[in-house]
């Protein structure tokens, strides 16, 4: 692949990978935000991604289907921000430290399961990942069409939960009172809304997503489960939060942004400027601490973020 | 008593930890009356009707309404019932509008979705029946605290309750602002609506009300109508005796020397909204100079600023010869400032930390209590072993969590902390809000103490009463600006120009 | 739908044996639940447990190795520790080890003209120094400019190992064996063995005297005090007069630093040349055993001293009894959730199912 710097098949090539890397983040970050609006901060996340990638790839692996192994990452998400809600909801606990140590557990269960179910091979067994779904006609449109309507059905399922999210979020009762509940607690309380119900149900939904933006990496991107496979891609969605000001159509465009950094590693790698691979891998995690730099002073955090609620 | 009773609670029982908040207290509202919950700060009120309003759940008791048996176990349960309750510290969400505000909770007609249309028609109509006028689509934080409690009362109208609790609804308010809410609770009497109002306020109780009930430690001390009583025998059961006004000896201090110089000083509030507009103005060795006013008028920026945790955007303030805006708290510390802030548990105290280190916390690194980068706990126990037996700080031993004194004892140890140090200048924010009649007395005898030594005290606070009972001068604030200090060395103070001059309608020149 | 019937009532604190005894329940209830990722497999817990404790307490050798594995697990335990007390959320001492390894590595490597005890002084003054940097930025990203720390520390990890994994697949690719790892460093710049034949080397000595020194700095210095106050109240404590930002700022590069020598150690005494995944994660296992040993110097010696035993065992039950050496990364997992959960009961008391 010596294509030409400034060639049209290098920046198609490059807007699509662009979106195509942009999907977990996308996902993952959507679901963050309705913990985050709840006031809970999902750390997590980073170890239901690890987990939904090998709930998807062991599901598939076995039974052959890509969508049961879709629908157990989510659902193995789910259990996860199942247990984040106990832990946080109704116990109380330290958001930070729940957090982690769901990731901590999460994660080596996930590599604990594996081994189990796979042993240690020299080479990692494969599925037969999802290929791209053209979408009828619309493919076709030039240059349009290769970067947006020749993605991986994760992919368009990503794009469609934003306004989703933004009509749950803005135009529901739950998303009101999601919104109260993240801000103002004893308010929502107050007004007959049940704060442990809607952080449940927020968690729950963070979860599921954060396995589906998982699954996306094992039966997708690639086709196998490896180490590291999520790479703290989680906690790259925890920044986004942030830079989106927990607002899911700002969360496409940071999405997009992160995923363009991936994307140019990818594209610069095959071409003549020579810097060590790793230097690309690198950039995502740079970028967002400078982004969060920019940006900390103005954030407008759910003013209960972090807090537990107690009623007396 | 031939009316209809819609609430009755009876044998009501609730206790925090060890502490007994209501011991089996009996309580009725009838339809169609305004009846009052009077009581000092922590004589149970409030923790009754948070039973009543479904937010603490009761150890023993029975509640009626409309005559059956019900339990309330939510704000919703309560809500469902026709019961509402207009909080102390408002329930209203910052980021949301007025609108958002009021549907939050309430089923939509639309199903999942929100009916803005609908909410906002119904919303009007409440606004023009009972003249309680506010932007629907203004975000809450825009507003002042008066329209904020429209939105609190409007909310209660919007889910059709029939029993209104107002928690020490006037607190926040002008007397002016009075006046118009309790004009509206007499339009929701005559629509045959029942109100319970709490306060502790004499007078307000005595012009509102149709009849009293007097809680005292969490028992019902008393009930009265209206017309049986008088303000003195309801201080009395309030109390348990008769109020006594502090005695204000002359201060010993004869010559008028200015301590504390504040010039144009200026200030920004968190919302970076001009708070402070320049003001000027003296206190003097040897004398309390009381602020009053409604809180929120500049108060609390006046306090950060002179405390060295805000920032002015102009003007100075000397402590006799040292500039002190714009210092570091440590720096003011040192050049003896005492400081007892209004947030006593949120900044006056770390409360995770054992009692000896709060009670130095302000000068740790001073000798004897440390020596280059070594503290030194040895001698820190024992200078908190003389403390708390000096100002009787009723705890179990110096080694406790912080946390676990009353009240009353952490204001004690604030206040031990800082006059230990014998500072030149103090300022006491809402020194005994909150606290139980014993420690108050306490608190008032020791800052006319320290001011009988020649100490210079700024003393800030809602509660008139301790102003009137503490101060040598009285300043006025109103919006950020200084509406008139009355000297009392050279006038008596007239309670109503007071009273115009806290609501901004009167302004004296300031000399 | 019912909703938690779990309800929590304030209570005293705890008798003092209670809160001692803590960890040691919360150890034992997290080994109950991970028995049960061990049952699924269809192996015996109890088997795997005793095979745990064979293969690292069970013979001296055995022993020496735990010891081993110990030195690095009490750096990162205490680095950890003093930073959630001034509640520095630094999850990143898994990069401050690498940043540290990676220095004394580069230093090790120039081969200097330097007696032994002078090259060790230098290995370890800048491998502190690396990993100080690598924590300062955030420390100073958190305290001047609010820069969230958990989320900068976190990322910091990735930056550091795929710097050092692009070093080792670059310029400092052994060009003999072209193995993706360093030269050795120099012999000078090795760390002294301390119990001879065994790999038990002079860091585990300097972690022993981190602890000592996590003792003194928290109980006996007026930053100790700064920093307990900042962490219990960080607005209180500002406006008590103590400067927060310096604390946080002074906190972190300690912290760093700290964790930088496990690095240093890895590297000196157990390696002698950098590789990649030269720690297994010994900088996130800090989290859970600053947790376990409740932020107390010797708690933090205790637990990390268990986590060794848990980690290094592991490794020998996985090969004896053929059930995933990653059982440990779960235990651990656990352990912090159900050490954190302990923790409420010393303010509140657990009421099961009592509403409707």
């Amino acid at each position: 692949m010596n294509t030409g710097f400034w060639t049209l098949t290098f920046w198609v090539g490059f807007l699509a990978a662009t979106v195509r890397m942009a999907t977990p983040l996308i996902i993952a970050t959507l679901g963050e935000t309705f913990a985050e609006r709840s006031g809970v901060l999902n750390l997590g996340i980073e170890g239901m991604m690890i987990f939904g990638a090998l709930a998807g790839f062991l599901t598939t692996y076995f039974t052959k289907s890509l969508w049961l192994g879709v629908l157990v990452a989510t659902l193995s998400g789910i259990a996860f921000g199942w247990l984040m809600a106990f832990l946080t909801v109704t116990l109380t606990l330290s958001q930070h430290v729940s957090g982690l140590g769901i990731t901590i557990f999460a994660s080596g269960l996930a590599y604990y399961t594996y081994r189990a179910a796979i042993g240690s091979p020299t080479v990692p067994p494969t599925i037969k990942a999802f290929s791209t779904l053209k979408i009828p006609l619309l493919w076709k449109i030039p240059i349009i069409g290769p970067i947006l309507f020749d993605q991986y059905a994760i992919t368009y399922i990503g794009i469609l939960l934003v306004p989703l999210a933004g009509y749950l979020i803005y135009k529901t009762t739950f998303g009101l009172s999601l919104r109260a509940v993240g801000e103002n607690p004893e308010a929502a309380d107050a007004m007959g809304i049940n704060v442990y119900k809607i952080r449940y149900t927020a968690l729950l939904i963070a979860g599921g997503l954060a396995g589906l933006s998982g699954a996306f990496f094992t039966l997708a991107e690639f086709n196998m489960f490896l180490y590291d496979i999520v790479a703290g891609r989680g906690w790259v969605a925890i920044a986004l939060v942030i830079f989106a000001n927990w607002i899911p159509s700002k969360v496409l465009w940071g999405a997009l942004f992160f995923g363009s950094i991936d994307a140019i590693g990818l594209r610069l790698q095959g071409t003549a400027i020579k810097v060590p691979f790793q230097v690309y891998l690198m950039l995502p995690y740079i970028f967002t601490i400078i982004v969060l730099i920019l940006i900390a002073r103005n954030a407008s955090y759910p003013s209960a973020l972090l807090k537990p609620y107690r009623r007396e | 008593m031939e009316k209809e009773k819609i609430v009755e609670m009876r044998n009501i029982r609730k206790t925090f930890l060890n502490n007994v908040a209501n011991n089996n207290i009996n309580f009725v509202v009838y339809k169609g009356e305004i009846v009052s919950l009077l009581g000092e700060n922590g004589a149970g009120k409030t923790t009754l009707m948070k039973i009543l309003y479904g937010m603490y759940t009761k150890d023993s008791g029975e509640i009626f309404v409309n005559g059956k048996k019900v339990e309330i176990n939510s704000p919703k349960d309560a809500i469902a019932l026709g019961i509402g309750m207009v909080h102390q510290h408002f329930t209203l969400v910052r980021t949301l509008t007025v609108l958002e505000n009021v549907i939050l909770g309430l089923p939509s007609p639309k199903g999942i979705n929100l009916d803005f249309d609908y909410a906002r028609k119904r919303l009007q109509e409440i606004i023009q029946r009972y003249g309680l006028v506010v932007n629907p689509d203004a975000k809450i934080w825009q507003l002042s605290v008066g329209e904020r409690q429209r939105v609190e009362i409007i909310k209660a109208l919007y889910r059709n309750i029939n029993v209104l609790i107002l928690d020490e609804p006037t607190a926040v308010l002008t007397p002016q602002e009075v006046e118009e809410l309790f004009k509206t609770l007499r339009i929701f009497k005559k629509e045959g609506k029942s109100i319970v109002f709490i306060s502790h306020k004499l007078e307000e109780v005595m012009e509102i009300s149709d009849r009293i009930v007097i809680l005292r430690n969490g028992v019902v001390t008393g009930e009265r109508r209206k017309e049986e009583t008088n303000a003195r025998e309801l201080a009395r059961l309030m109390v348990g005796r008769e109020v006594i006004e502090v005695l204000r000896e002359k201060t010993s201090v004869t010559e008028k020397s200015p301590l504390l110089k504040v010039e144009g000083l200026k200030a920004l509030n968190d919302k970076n909204l001009v708070a402070l507009k320049g003001i000027s103005f003296s206190v003097n060795k040897g004398e309390i100079l009381g602020v009053a006013g409604v809180a929120g008028n500049g108060q609390r920026e006046l306090e950060d600023v002179i405390c060295g945790v805000r920032k002015p955007i102009s003007g100075h303030i000397f402590l006799d010869k040292d500039e002190i805006s714009g210092r570091s708290p440590k720096e003011i510390i040192r050049l003896g400032v005492g400081r007892i802030p209004e947030d006593r548990m949120e900044s006056g105290l770390i409360l995770d930390l054992p009692l000896y280190e709060n009670l130095v916390i302000e000068f740790y690194d001073k000798p004897p209590f440390s020596k280059g980068m070594l503290i030194n706990y040895k001698s820190i126990k024992r200078f908190a072993q003389k403390l708390i037996k000096e100002y009787r700080i009723k705890t179990a031993s110096i080694d406790v969590k912080t946390r676990t004194l009353s009240g009353g004892n952490l204001q004690k140890v604030i206040l031990a902390r800082v006059l230990s140090q014998s500072p030149k200048f103090i300022i006491a924010s809402q020194p005994t809000r909150g606290l139980d009649v014993g420690a108050m007395e306490y608190i008032h005898e020791k800052l006319l103490e320290a001011r009988n030594n020649g100490a210079g005290i700024l003393l800030i606070s809602e509660d008139l009463h301790e102003v009137l009972n503490l101060s040598d001068r009285i300043m006025v604030m109103y919006e950020g600006e200084i509406m008139g200090i009355i000297d009392r060395s050279k006038e008596k103070v007239d309670i109503e120009e007071l009273g115009l001059m806290m609501a901004g309608a009167k302004r004296r020149k300031v000399s | 739908m019912s909703w938690p019937t779990i309800k929590l009532e304030k209570r005293l604190p705890p008798p003092v044996w209670f809160q001692v005894l803590t960890p040691v329940i919360a150890v034992f209830i997290s080994l109950l639940i991970s028995a049960i990722f061990i049952l699924i497999l269809g192996k015996n817990p109890i088997t795997a447990f005793y095979y745990i404790l064979k293969g690292s307490i069970g013979t001296w050798f055995a022993f020496k190795e735990m010891l081993v594995k110990a030195a690095p697990l009490i750096l990162t335990g205490v680095a950890v520790a003093i930073a959630f007390i001034a509640k520095y959320w630094n999850i990143g001492a898994e990069g401050q080890l690498y940043a540290g390894a990676l220095a004394a590595a580069w230093i090790g490597m120039l081969n200097l003209p330097l007696p032994k005890p002078v090259y060790i002084l230098l290995v370890i003054t800048v491998g502190f120094i690396a990993g100080a940097i690598w924590s300062g930025i955030p420390g100073y990203l958190k305290a001047k400019l609010k820069v969230d720390d958990v989320v900068t520390t976190l990322l910091m990890n990735y930056i550091m190992i795929y710097t050092v994994s692009a070093l080792l697949n670059g310029p400092w690719r052994n060009p003999v064996t072209m193995y993706p790892s360093s030269t050795p460093i120099a012999q000078n710049a090795r760390f002294p063995i301390i119990i001879p034949r065994s790999r038990v080397h002079f860091g585990l000595i300097i972690s022993l005297l981190a602890v000592l020194f996590m003792y003194f700095l928290v109980r006996k210095t007026k930053l100790g005090f700064e920093i307990r106050a900042t962490g219990a109240n960080p607005s209180a404590a500002k406006f008590l007069g103590i400067d927060t930002i310096k604390s946080i700022i002074v906190i972190s590069i300690i912290s760093g630093g700290i964790a930088g020598l496990a690095g240093v150690g890895e590297v000196a005494g157990v390696h002698y040349h950098l590789i990649r995944g030269l720690s297994p994660g010994y900088g996130y296992s800090g989290i859970i055993i600053a947790m376990l040993g409740r932020l107390n110097s010797i708690g933090v010696l205790l637990a990390a001293i268990y986590f060794a035993i848990i980690i290094n065992g592991a490794q020998f039950m996985s090969i004896t009894l053929n059930i995933p050496s990653y059982i440990a990364t779960v235990i651990q997992g656990i352990t912090l959730i159900v050490m954190l959960a302990m923790l409420l009961l010393f303010e509140y008391r657990i009421k099961i199912g009592r509403s409707k």
